[in-house]
């Protein structure tokens, strides 16, 4: 059997022009990231594919006293010891024994297995991951963390997983996944005074719930983005996890750029990495940006959440500014804007754990530091401390804080019987002045009008 | 595979939504011995269930079951205390990957909260039903995927990722 082979010509050029129209049908950003990792021309959402890892992450927690048994157990090392980027941060500063030993286990195996990009004690892994410029657009990136959405903010994939896939990925460079479909937040206007990235996706965490991410990808975008600096879209993509997405996403631009250039990462080309304008997408929401007031999710989830006014007044025993999702220098900066010349209630305790060492020296550099030490903050070291409640001063029974952390699920920080309050690190400030849960925007006004 | 390891039956606890991976393996227990923390599991909300859970038995849940940290322990606490397998009505995404590489199976059933708490369920995966005979219901879940319910019971991914290397090494070895 067989064609005529008249119709030869006619079904040649049919062909050529199914092939041609699937390479140029418009594409997402993380569908053109996932296809370049997968070797594919193009992929579609629901296709399971292989990728291949441009760089895996990994902490002192999932990291090393996870994978070393399994790697022990198969008996092979490291795939590329370069793609591998290690940060001790879940149990820094090692206040107890296994801590400490934990600690020591991670420096041993970086040592043992050739790890250079090891980052012992400097910050929180998703903030010191591009400080080191260890991300750039267009990259495949796992990490054994839930908030590797984080790296989004600089345009590459990256996605969190357990120590089990880690080890895979170490094991052979690869991993599978399920082509996620992507839901876009269109961004529009421009924060008021007193507002942050973190209140959009505290507003967000409401609007579409913990599973509103539907494990598909959450790519932020429209003219909101341009107004909003390369560390308000890292918390931007950071809470993504929150959201029950597989990622976040934000295409690269001159923000991006210049924010890469500095940190010795530059020279990607931005074109190449954002979403054809006709792009498929799953949903899209639109967001503007001037409307929205501050955020407060009330314990026990992110999901909680509503404008301040609905908890105005609750008495508090803490206020903390920490994690990769509230404590980078723009997160201090905000707190400073509300503490300059204010100090913390008496019964409350004030704690700032900077996410890096980097942002603690610059803070120390700008006068920061010295603001909120007035305001009467206690700084902790540089690393995830009580938001990842695995060590330090942990809350107590019945304890309420409020956080400029990303979580704040029954017992994540302490005790089953402490609450925790999410909110920006502007209202996290304001509410230590007063011992209460209270608006920023009113001590701006008082700002402006000194 | 046998009949029997394809289609199991258990006994069910039942949760609600949004349980997730730190009420599983709480943080003040992380850097404990993993048996250690699994007798912390689901604490907060029934102070019981790590005592008086049995081999076999199943964990029923509403909404994004897992959602949060990417610790798998929250999934491996689970699998030593001998749950069958877990049935929710949405799964965090790591959660869920999670559990398939450490052997224990994430079954996806919009309608699971008609499971009521002590039932006898019989769940077949990859048929994606799930029997409950006392109440004469069955219910749609899920199909799980061929791969992902052979990598599953091999027992995880470390367990697949050997029988590769092994398979290579043999090719090597040639
Ligand atoms: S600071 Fe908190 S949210 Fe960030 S990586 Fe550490 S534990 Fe996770």
């Amino acid at each position: 059997m067989g064609f005529p082979h008249r119709e030869y010509p006619a079904m040649l050029s049919s062909l050529q022009c199914f092939f041609r129209m699937n390479l140029t049908l418009p594409r997402t950003l993380a569908e053109k990231i996932i296809a370049r990792a997968a070797n594919l021309d193009r992929v579609k959402s629901g296709d399971i594919v292989t990728c291949q890892v441009d760089l895996a992450m990994m902490h002192d927690s999932g990291g090393p006293r996870r994978v070393a048994p399994i790697l022990k157990r198969l008996g092979v090392g490291v795939w590329n010891p370069d793609k591998v980027v290690l940060v001790s941060d879940h149990y820094v500063p090692g206040d107890d024994d296994n801590a400490k030993s934990i600690l020591q286990l991670t420096r041993d195996w970086a040592h043992a297995n050739a790890i250079k990009n090891f980052h012992d004690m400097k910050g929180i892994c998703h903030v010191v991951l591009p400080e080191h410029g260890h991300l750039k657009p267009g990259m495949f990136v796992v990490g054994g963390d839930s908030h590797s959405p984080t790296g989004g903010a600089f345009g590459c994939f990256m996605f969190g997983i357990g120590a089990t896939d880690l080890a895979g990925v170490l094991v052979t460079g690869e991993t599978w996944i399920k082509v996620p479909a992507t839901i876009r937040i269109n961004l529009s206007g421009k924060l008021r005074n007193g507002i942050s990235a973190k209140d959009i996706n505290l507003a967000l965490c409401r609007k579409l719930g913990m599973g509103g991410g539907k494990y598909q990808v959450i790519e932020f975008a429209g003219s909101g983005i341009e107004n909003l600096d390369i560390e308000e879209r890292m918390t931007l993509c950071n809470m993504t996890a929150e959201l029950g997405a597989m990622t976040g996403i934000i295409a690269p631009d001159t923000v991006t750029e210049q924010y890469l250039e500095s940190v010795g990462a530059g020279g990607t080309n931005s074109a190449d990495w954002q979403s054809d304008p006709d792009a498929n997408y799953l949903e899209q929401h639109d967001l503007d940006l001037s409307d929205l007031a501050p955020q407060v999710a009330a314990p026990h989830s992110p999901a909680n959440a509503g404008p301040v006014e609905a908890h105005v007044d609750t008495p508090l025993d803490r206020a903390y500014i920490g994690a990769c999702t509230g404590a980078k220098l723009g997160d201090l900066h905000m707190a400073a804007t509300i503490l300059k010349g204010q100090t913390a209630a008496p019964n409350v305790r004030l704690m700032v754990a900077p996410a890096s060492v980097k942002i603690l020296a610059d803070a120390k550099a700008d006068g920061t530091f010295d603001i909120l030490t007035a305001a009467g903050a206690e700084f902790l070291a540089s690393g995830c401390g009580i938001c990842a409640g695995y060590i330090g001063d942990l809350l107590g029974e019945n304890e309420v804080c409020i956080s400029s952390t990303a979580r704040n699920f029954q017992g994540r920080m302490g005790a089953s019987s402490s609450k925790v309050y999410l909110a920006s690190p502007y209202t996290v400030a304001a509410s230590a002045i007063r011992g209460r849960v209270t608006d920023p925007r009113g001590f701006l006004e008082r700002v402006a009008h000194d | 595979m046998t009949d029997d390891q394809k289609i199991f039956s258990g006994r069910a606890w039942v949760f609600g939504d949004g349980i997730n991976t730190d009420v599983l393996a709480p943080g003040r227990y992380m850097a404990a011995p993993i048996k250690e923390l699994a007798g912390h599991c689901l604490e907060a909300l029934d102070p019981t269930f790590a005592a008086n859970v049995q081999p076999g038995d199943l964990v029923i849940a509403g909404e994004d079951f897992g959602v949060g940290s990417s610790r798998e322990q929250a999934a491996e606490v689970l699998k030593l205390l001998g749950i069958g397998a877990v049935i929710a009505k949405s799964f965090g995404g790591i959660f869920f990957r999670n559990a398939f590489n450490l052997g224990l199976l994430a079954i996806v059933c919009e309608q699971s909260a008609t499971i009521e708490a002590g039932s006898k369920v019989h769940v077949d995966p990859a048929a994606g039903q799930i029997c409950i005979p006392d109440k004469n219901i069955i219910l749609t879940s899920e199909p799980v995927p061929d791969f992902l319910l052979e990598m599953a019971n091999r027992g995880g991914l470390v367990a697949q990722l050997e029988t590769r290397l092994l398979g290579k090494a043999g090719k090597n070895d040639q």
